[in-house]
């Protein structure tokens, strides 16, 4: 994307819903038929706006989870208990029902082929969401760049996308898990949050300069990220985007 | 606060409805500390009556967005540049 495209105004659009597919107990992926999608990047994402019959709106962001140039848009949501927005999306909607939509928005915390790796992506829960965008386009065209994902997840029930992981692991993509809470028996992988000696011993080293997006809750970007910085990663290269308490 | 703290790019879409260009893509200077940032590394507090976003490097108010559905305040002036 040239730096000052003009864009036009962003506009509401009606999304339909395809299909919904449930991750884990939280998260579903919402499949979506959206009229004249302008097509994304991997690492943006959309605004989504429910009205009531009063009137009363309630708008939320969330990342795009398929690759650009599908024939569908999804979206993964985590059900927030409290929530305004991610209760109606993973309870309520049925294939057929619609809802506005705009997007895709986000030019920085985007990633393209044609910047280059290695990557080094970093996720808590589902901050993986904008991450797998990055990995299944590495995985149609990604012409040989490494990625490594490090996911931390609550308990290996709680992984998202945890199948596709699986089988993305190997060759030039390596994906580690931390499981915070609890994990099977016999699990090798790490169990502790994630720390400067994991992200040292699973991330490509700051002398190759990777480029790292981290995406999660807010305590936890700021704790990878300062990590990241103390272990020598240049801040610059480093992008971060953060879950909010309004998430939901 | 911590908790409240978010990224430039959560406004990207409130932006969208501004500017016609990616904004968050933009590399504001900041006119308090004169460091450079990309309007998506900003920090956002989006939990206002608008979305404040401030300078990571000394926290200065950099820009402030406040919409009430039909019309649009911007302020700018904690930036001393923006470069698209």
């Amino acid at each position: 994307m040239a730096r000052a495209a003009v864009l036009g105004r962003l506009t509401w659009k009606v999304a339909e819903a395809v299909e919904v597919v449930p991750e884990t107990a939280r998260v579903k992926t919402i499949r979506l038929d959206v009229p004249d999608w302008p097509g994304h990047l991997p690492g943006q994402h959309v605004d989504v706006r429910l009205t009531a019959e009063d009137g009363y709106q309630a708008q939320r962001s969330y990342s795009i989870a398929s690759a650009p140039g599908g024939d569908s848009l999804e979206l993964t949501v985590e059900r927030i208990d409290d929530g305004e927005v991610s209760p109606y999306l993973t309870d309520e909607l049925r294939p057929g029902d619609r809802f506005e939509l705009r997007g895709p928005v986000g030019g920085y915390f985007v990633w393209e082929p044609s910047r280059g790796g290695p990557l080094f992506l970093v996720a808590g829960g589902s901050g993986v969401v904008p991450l797998m965008a990055m990995l299944r386009h590495l995985d149609g065209e990604g012409d040989g760049i490494a990625a490594t994902l490090l996911l931390s997840s609550r308990s290996w029930e709680d992984v998202i996308y945890r199948d596709e992981l699986e089988r993305l692991n190997g060759g030039e993509t390596r994906v580690a898990h931390t499981l915070t809470r609890s994990q099977p028996d016999g699990w090798k992988g790490y169990s502790r949050r994630v720390d400067p000696a994991m992200l040292a011993e699973v991330g490509p080293p700051a002398a190759e300069r990777p480029h790292v997006y981290v995406c999660g809750p807010t305590p936890f970007v700021e704790a990878v990220a300062s990590a990241l910085v103390e272990l020598g990663h240049e801040p610059s290269r480093i992008r971060t985007e953060r879950f909010g308490p309004t998430g939901g | 606060m911590e908790s409240l703290k978010l990224d430039g790019n959560a406004a990207a879409g409130l932006l969208r409805e501004v500017f016609a260009t990616e904004i968050t893509v933009a590399s504001g200077t900041c006119d308090g500390c004169s460091s450079v940032s990309a309007v998506g590394a900003l920090v956002a507090y989006t939990q206002a009556p608008g979305v404040v976003l401030r300078c990571p490097h000394c926290d200065d108010v950099l820009m402030k967005v406040v919409t009430d559905g039909e019309r649009v305040w911007i302020d700018l002036r904690g930036l001393r540049s923006l470069q698209l």
